[in-house]
């Protein structure tokens, strides 16, 4: 069953197209990758779904996006909303200057919690999926800024769980990060999928491999395969896609 | 043959030297002409603290900080100067600063009409650097005549308000643009509104930029006098402190310290009194300029970490 249907979009950051004609179908509760030479138009899709770009000046849109069957832009849904619903996980980590339990509180304050027992309940179990739990539980009040990269990173997810979302969106979570903090996000994403649906962009093809069960391949702004990450791997359709594959460009 | 080589060789080793030699003497020059100035810069700075210091400091006494001048008693206090500035400073922070921090938001947050703000904040630069008598006589004219508030503490603080706000809008704003754009993306990331990612996340990362803002306006107010003399007179009645003597300080003139080091120097020749005044200035100034740094150091450290 896909929970994203995206259908004939176009994008255009003002003269300039950045997105062509893309057609895709996000299937629930697995991983997609999206890979791709850079400026290939890929963190761009990302950031459509949860209207991010929406923040970009000059920004025209056009086609289709459902999610759950309703049209992204329709003027009666509440962007909000369809950001809790669609949380998002950034390239930097980028946690807020301010305790580790006031970032984790963040969202579910937003939405209106104020109750305190209720608000540890969420803070405690957003870490926990999020695997930091342990290591930040004696700490809780200590400026999140003092945490190391890839502790940030599982933060910066635990802060977007925290919102109970139901899709999360990965614009290259793991390329600023070690290689151990990486095979932690990496088994963390494939924790996550049981519950939720996983987009992430990666640069990192076998990190596609090893996690992801459908990906993507975007060129100069347009989707030229997507399928089963194994068979898309193994036997391509489009001899570009095969090239990219086999390091010959990108 | 071997000859000639050797001697091509010494000359081009004199030429050489020659050259270095030259090179050598213009650095001296240049070092010693540089440190001319320094000396003459800092002993210019230290002169003059220093002068305003010793002829000042042994005219503040008790008496002088803590009453008011009596032509009749033939003494002078400048206890009422001291509190007209200090309500001249809240009265024009008190309106300034939402106002600027205000005007601060919007153009950085909501304008999408990048053009218009470019256009505005040189305006706005542009003002804060045009002579602030002209600020006396448009505030002159706007708030003692037009508004009818005649020469009037009030007054001048409105005047003042409008001389600071572009230095309050312009720090505010330098400072909103130091906020990571990563902050906004990752509150806007978890569905929070736009104005619930500026009070949270975005106004937090600018207080010192606020903060600063605010002190060096209270600089400037306390520096100012040619404006003030246009609009906020230079009378030294005191009203005590209830709530009736404030409302009655502020509808009616007044003269702030630096107004009345203009009045006791030029007007009455007590030059005594305005050097105690002038020292007493300068460290209000020392102080606050500690006071900036401090804030600044304690911020930055909040925000590194």
């Amino acid at each position: 069953m896909s929970i994203i249907t995206v259908k004939n979009m176009c994008l255009w950051y003002g003269e300039h197209q950045a997105l062509t004609d893309i057609h895709i179908e996000i299937p629930e509760k697995s991983i997609t990758a999206l890979i791709g030479p850079s400026g290939c138009g890929k963190s761009t899709f990302l950031k459509t779904l949860n209207r991010m770009n929406d923040l970009v000046q000059g920004i025209k849109i056009t086609g289709d996006i459902q999610y759950k069957g309703r049209d992204i832009f329709d003027a009666s849904l509440d962007v909000n909303e369809l950001r809790r619903e669609i949380g998002m996980v950034f390239q930097k980590p980028n946690p807020f200057p301010m305790s580790i339990y006031d970032n984790i509180a963040y969202g579910p304050r937003t939405h209106g919690i104020r109750n305190k027992a209720k608000l540890d309940d969420i803070v405690e179990q957003s870490l926990r999926s999020a695997a930091i739990w342990d290591e930040v539980k004696d700490r809780l009040k200590k400026n999140a800024l003092g945490l190391s990269g890839g502790q940030q990173q599982r933060l910066c997810i635990a802060r977007a769980l925290a919102v109970k979302p139901t899709v999360l969106l990965m614009d290259e979570p793991t390329s600023a990060l070690d290689p151990i903090s990486t095979s932690k996000i990496e088994e963390l994403s494939m924790k996550l999928k049981e519950e939720y649906t996983i987009i992430m962009v990666t640069h990192n093809m076998q990190q596609a491999v090893r996690i992801s069960d459908q990906t993507a391949f975007f060129l100069l702004g347009e989707l030229i395969e997507y399928g089963n990450t194994e068979t898309l791997f193994s036997t391509p359709i489009d001899k570009r896609t095969e090239d990219y594959i086999t390091g010959r460009f990108g | 043959m071997q000859n000639i080589m050797t001697e091509k060789i010494t000359i081009e080793k004199t030429k050489s030297h020659k050259i270095l030699k030259s090179r050598k003497i213009y650095s001296i020059v240049m070092y010693v002409l540089m440190g001319i100035s320094v000396m003459l810069t800092c002993s210019f700075v230290i002169f003059i603290i220093a002068y305003v210091f010793i002829k000042g400091i042994p005219n503040i006494s008790f008496e002088l900080l803590t009453t008011k001048p009596s032509y009749l008693l033939e003494k002078i206090g400048i206890l009422p100067d001291i509190f007209n500035t200090i309500y001249i400073v809240i009265t024009t922070l008190f309106f300034a600063l939402p106002l600027g921090v205000g005007a601060a938001i919007y153009l950085t947050e909501y304008a999408e009409n990048k053009k218009l703000v470019a256009m505005i904040e040189y305006a706005a630069e542009t003002l804060s650097g045009i002579p602030s008598i002209i600020y006396g006589l448009v505030g002159m004219l706007l708030f003692c005549q037009f508004f009818g508030m005649k020469t009037s503490l009030l007054a001048g603080s409105l005047t003042l308000v409008i001389m600071n706000l572009p230095t309050i809008m312009r720090t505010t704003q330098e400072s909103l643009k130091t906020v990571p754009q990563s902050y906004r993306e990752g509150a806007f990331g978890l569905g929070a509104g736009k104005w619930r990612v500026i009070r949270t996340v975005v106004l937090p990362g600018c207080v010192d930029g606020v903060i600063t803002g605010c002190i060096l306006s209270i600089g400037r107010i306390l520096g100012e006098s040619a404006a003030l003399l246009f609009t906020a007179g230079f009378a030294h009645a005191f009203y005590g402190f209830t709530a009736m003597g404030i409302q009655k300080a502020l509808s009616n003139s007044g003269s702030t310290l630096t107004v009345a080091l203009y009045v006791y120097a030029k007007e009455q020749g007590e030059f005594e009194i305005a050097f105690a005044i002038a020292a007493i200035l300068i460290i209000l100034t020392l102080f606050i300029n500690l006071l900036a740094s401090l804030v600044e150091k304690y911020w930055g450290k909040r925000r590194s970490l």
